[in-house]
């Protein structure tokens, strides 16, 4: 089969963030750092792409890949998500405490930070 | 359980998630990551499958998370010039979030006399999955029990946060992704990418630095909470 420019293009694409992610879970395992491989692998790719843009610049070879990936990001968590059934009878009996201390946080937190920083930016305008 | 009826059946769930919640105008509530997880959750629950039998056949699905959080750079890369010129809001936001949240959480549950067990498990609970679970194993909390609660919390964000951005008035697109990824980790930068790329982007940035910041903040409060 051929391939043409732009699918070419497109794979070594992938293959850029894969890997990324190789490199990432070796260097989070190896260095012991604080992040998952995964997100180490994101900073390797954030670097790779600074390199890309300085000798090509424009769109990264990795968008099409990226944008694939991300475009239904949401499915991916469902699998992990259901794992939630496992906790069904402790949610039930803890219901206060749970409820209690998944709400808080979120709604200080998400006022917090959202707050900061519109209105740190909004003042900078 | 086969692998093609586990990924078929989530993808069928999903796809219904997302039908149900174009038909009814996108309410919150309908986010498609909770929609699916409850309609795959309740399948599981009335056929009496063992939830390990799925997650194991539904691997293929799971490991893209790997991939996809490496993705987040692109969105970050085509961002570079906006998240510069952020940097200080952003680090100062990201204090804010990841203190006030660890705290929170070690504090409210304890008030309401949870087992140290359960609050240990609460506490990294907005930092990303892989992170959180390791930071529960060192508090000594339950890393399985962790991960159900890091997916709760970033369904709570997902499905609540966009509107309680609204209510303070939070408008500026890097605030709110960033808001949303930092509390919410992947689940509410699904939800980012909705509101559009740069909303997206910041919460990559989110992800990443949450996860940084409840690593560094996590042990420092518990040795205030003894």
């Amino acid at each position: 089969m051929e391939t043409v420019p732009a699918d070419d293009r497109a794979l070594a694409g992938l293959l850029d963030l894969l890997l990324c992610w190789a490199a990432g879970e070796v260097l989070s395992r190896v260095l012991h750092l604080p992040l998952p491989g995964p997100v180490t692998g994101l900073v390797l790719l954030l670097g790779l792409l600074r390199l890309q843009d300085r000798r090509r610049p424009g769109e990264p070879r990795s968008g099409p890949a990226a944008d694939l990936l991300l475009r239904h990001l949401g499915l991916l968590f469902v699998p992990a998500g259901v794992g939630v059934i496992t906790y069904l009878g402790l949610l039930r009996d803890q219901a206060l405490p749970v409820v209690a201390g998944l709400v808080v946080p979120l709604v200080v937190a998400l006022t917090g930070t959202g707050l900061v920083v519109d209105r740190l930016l909004r003042r900078r305008a | 359980m086969s692998t093609a009826l586990a990924l078929a059946g989530t993808l069928a769930a999903y796809r219904l998630a997302l039908a149900s919640a174009a038909r009814l105008g996108r309410p919150a509530l309908l986010n498609p990551v909770l929609l699916s997880v409850v309609l795959v959750g309740a399948v599981l629950l009335l056929t009496g499958t063992d939830y390990d039998a799925y997650f194991a056949a539904a691997q293929p699905l799971h490991v893209l998370l790997g991939p996809a959080t490496v993705a987040l750079a692109v969105p970050l890369h085509r961002q570079r010039a906006r998240v510069r010129a952020a940097a200080l809001p952003l680090l100062a936001g990201l204090l804010v979030g990841v203190v006030s949240a660890v705290g929170t959480a070690l504090l409210v549950p304890r008030l309401l006399g949870a087992p140290e067990v359960l609050v240990l498990s609460l506490a990294p609970k907005s930092a990303t999955t892989p992170v959180a679970i390791a930071l529960s194993a060192d508090a000594g909390g339950a890393p399985a029990l962790t991960a159900a609660l890091v997916i709760l919390t970033g369904i709570g964000a997902a499905v609540a946060g966009p509107a309680l951005l609204d209510l303070l008035g939070v408008r500026d697109p890097a605030a709110r992704g960033f808001a949303l990824g930092v509390t919410g980790h992947g689940i509410a930068t699904a939800r980012a990418l909705q509101e559009g790329e740069q909303q997206g982007a910041f919460a990559g940035l989110g992800i990443g630095l949450g996860a940084l910041g409840t690593s560094v903040v996590l042990p420092l409060l518990l040795l205030l909470h003894g």
